[in-house]
């Protein structure tokens, strides 16, 4: 079992909800960025998605993009992503981190290269945006033999019976994406996302995270009680763009914002 | 040089895309899950109204009546003369509503966005010309209409930002990334996923996510299928090449999709040299570039050692551009079509010299394989005939030509 099936079947079997933060490597510049992940796991999130920086970045919203153009401006690129997850993993062997980001990067260090390398800094899954189940053939041989999860979307306008075979190509969980929009997009309606959830969850037994539009620690609670977890994205990068003069400051301030969703969503309504 | 591809090759070159949008290994449908169902959605929309007569009828029409069509096939013979090699022909475009080929293309898609139901456009634009062409058929057809521009260009291109205001469009500045078409692109596809329901997204070029690089070439092609009916006519034969500027590649495969199966007409695509090919700054991703995924689909495109997209350079707006059309880079790979690069100085050479030649004033964009069609009649015989796609005409270069010029109004 992969690093992510085992943390999140524990989580289920103990009634708990995954807290997944999603940050961007290198945002505002790499250094930062190893201990903004541990002190995310010190304030209780389970798994921890790690951005790639991409310079056309077209499923996301102004915030994420902005967070991409201070990495790259830091010279962030994939060899520094994998140097943090190297550098996390010398003393947390624990937490499993996803890899997020667009393909073109990773196709241009080459698909066998950037497994390999992934692998070896203690990536446990592998999320590119742009590559749809249909495209898995690019990675799937090398994940496979390393035993590297990859991780599919579904959103709210995926018609059933493709819902069926990305829950079959998905591993670790499936993203179901809360809304029709990009990331950092305005209204969450909790009742539409618990039905689709619901309905999802009648199709397949993989573990189902909830991500678009999670910004308070009430919403966080409300979409635990359906889905397996959360995923608490552009809010922790608005943050980050505020502090990007202060990088000192990023670690407590994020790690302050995952204890307060945390807090929320261990404490019954 | 004739094409080496037998005729069954050429047959299923001109087949393609497969079912999943493929060009062989390039094309396809590399986008987020969100955009899925929307595809879906379009190339299913198009399959059954592609068919349908009064679809075809309504199109065939507004080609006629609206855009002025069917554009001249046109010798320019002063030019050609003073060249002293082979007949050029320009396929008239320029002489279309709107100014360029675009036209062809938002008539298509436009109507598409009728007969599915979808009462607001939106699209793309870097010069503006796709964007005055969308806001000219939206006009037309009572539909909303958003364009988004990069910030830069609405500064450079003022004139279509008005143009676009005036026919009662809502422009809309892209500040992310380079401030540049691409930009506008990804914003353009972020609009499409939020308002999937009502919003019919009229994409500007042959690139994008299949089923756009089929949609944008069936509506371009009638530019070859005129060009062809037209040279046997006034020719007595096919040309020997058909050439065409490529940016993204909208115009060039429209002029030679309908000759992939011609083996013996050669098909050549100009991309902008831009500083020169060497200086890395250009706009030629499938002279200097390599394979790789841009704008959901696999195809040329200029990127970094880190896969990072790379800016480009050009004179011309239209063609500045890091990626192409993935069915030319497919035509390159298998043989079929050649590209070459052309300098922003021979392009702009190019531009002078045909209109105080020919008294026709073209793009800077069409400069570019104008300047091409130069070089190559050079190495031609008289009884031999080159057909120049003339894609738009200057009147929007106006200004731009000035500065160089160093004129300010």
């Amino acid at each position: 079992m992969s690093r992510i099936s085992g943390c999140l079947s524990t989580l289920r079997a103990s009634g708990k909800k995954a807290l997944i933060p999603y940050v961007m490597g290198g945002d505002p510049n790499p250094l930062v960025t190893v201990e903004l992940l541990h002190a995310m796991v010190a304030a209780g999130a389970n798994v921890i998605e790690l951005g790639m920086p991409f310079s056309d970045p077209f499923a996301d919203g102004p915030t994420i993009q902005l967070a991409g153009e201070r990495a790259l401006k830091a010279a962030t690129n994939i060899q520094s992503i994998l140097g943090i997850v190297a550098d996390f993993r010398k003393t947390d062997d624990a937490t499993p981190i996803v890899l997020m980001g667009y393909l073109n990067p990773v196709e241009r260090m080459g698909y066998p290269v950037f497994c390999e390398a992934a692998h070896a800094a203690g990536v446990d899954g592998l999320l590119l945006v742009d590559m749809p189940p249909e495209e898995r053939h690019l990675v799937a041989e090398h994940c496979d033999r390393l035993g590297m999860d990859t991780v599919f979307l579904a959103a709210p306008t995926t018609v059933d019976a493709r819902l069926e075979s990305i829950a079959s190509s998905t591993q670790g969980y499936l993203y179901y994406v809360s809304l029709k929009g990009i990331t950092g997009s305005g209204a969450l309606n909790v009742d539409e996302v618990a039905d689709r959830v619901a309905h999802i969850r009648s199709l397949t037994d993989v573990p189902v995270i909830v991500g678009f539009g999670i910004k308070t620690g009430e919403q966080a609670r409300a979409i635990g009680q359906c889905a397996d977890g959360v995923i608490i994205g552009s809010r922790l990068v608005a943050t980050m763009e505020a502090l990007a003069d202060k990088p000192d400051e990023i670690p407590s301030a994020i790690g302050a914002i995952i204890a307060e969703i945390r807090h929320a969503m261990d404490t019954p309504a | 040089m004739t094409s080496t591809l037998t005729t069954e090759q050429a047959k299923a070159l001109s087949a393609l895309p497969d079912a999943s949008g493929h060009f062989g290994p390039y094309g396809g449908r590399f986008v987020s899950e969100t955009l899925t169902h929307a595809l879906d959605g379009l190339t299913a929309d198009y399959q059954r109204l592609k068919n349908e007569p009064a679809f075809q009828a309504e199109i065939d029409k507004d080609l006629q009546d609206f855009v002025g069509r069917p554009s001249p096939l046109y010798h320019a013979e002063r030019w050609s003369a003073g060249i002293g090699g082979a007949q050029i022909w320009f396929k008239r475009e320029d002489l279309n509503h709107t100014g360029a080929h675009k036209v062809n293309n938002t008539i298509g898609q436009a109507l598409l966005a009728k007969y599915s139901g979808k009462p607001r456009v939106i699209a793309e634009t870097g010069a503006g010309q796709h964007g005055v062409a969308t806001a000219t058929v939206c006009a037309r057809l009572g539909l909303e209409c958003v364009v988004y521009m990069g910030a830069k260009d609405v500064k450079r291109q003022a004139l279509n930002v008005y143009r676009m205001k005036l026919l009662g469009a809502t422009v809309v500045p892209v500040e992310s990334g380079t401030k540049t078409l691409k930009d506008a692109l990804n914003e353009a596809m972020r609009d499409w996923v939020a308002n999937v329901d009502n919003t019919f997204y009229i994409l500007g070029t042959a690139a994008g996510p299949h089923p756009y690089p089929m949609l944008v070439r069936d509506f371009q092609s009638i530019i070859g299928r005129e060009t062809r009916a037209q040279s046997l006519e006034k020719i007595g034969r096919l040309p020997d090449a058909v050439i065409a500027c490529v940016g993204g590649g909208s115009n060039a495969i429209g002029m030679f999709y309908p000759f992939i199966e011609d083996r013996d007409v050669r098909m050549i695509g100009v991309e902008a040299g831009g500083r020169g090919v060497m200086t890395g700054e250009h706009a030629a991703p499938l002279s200097a570039g390599q394979p790789g995924v841009l704008h959901g689909n696999r195809t040329y495109i200029m990127e970094d050692e880190n896969g990072q997209i790379a800016d480009t350079h050009s004179v011309s707006a239209g063609l500045d551009y890091p990626g192409v059309g993935p069915e030319h880079a497919w035509l390159k790979d298998s043989g079929r079509a050649e590209y070459v690069a052309e300098d922003d100085e021979p392009a702009l050479d190019a531009f002078r010299e045909v209109t105080q030649r020919e008294g026709i004033m073209p793009a800077l964009e069409t400069a570019h394989a104008l300047s091409y069609a130069k070089r190559l009649a050079k190495t031609m015989r008289p009884d031999q005939h080159l057909v120049v796609n003339m894609s738009g005409r200057g009147d929007k270069d106006i200004l731009t030509m000035a500065e160089i010029d160093g004129i300010s109004f």
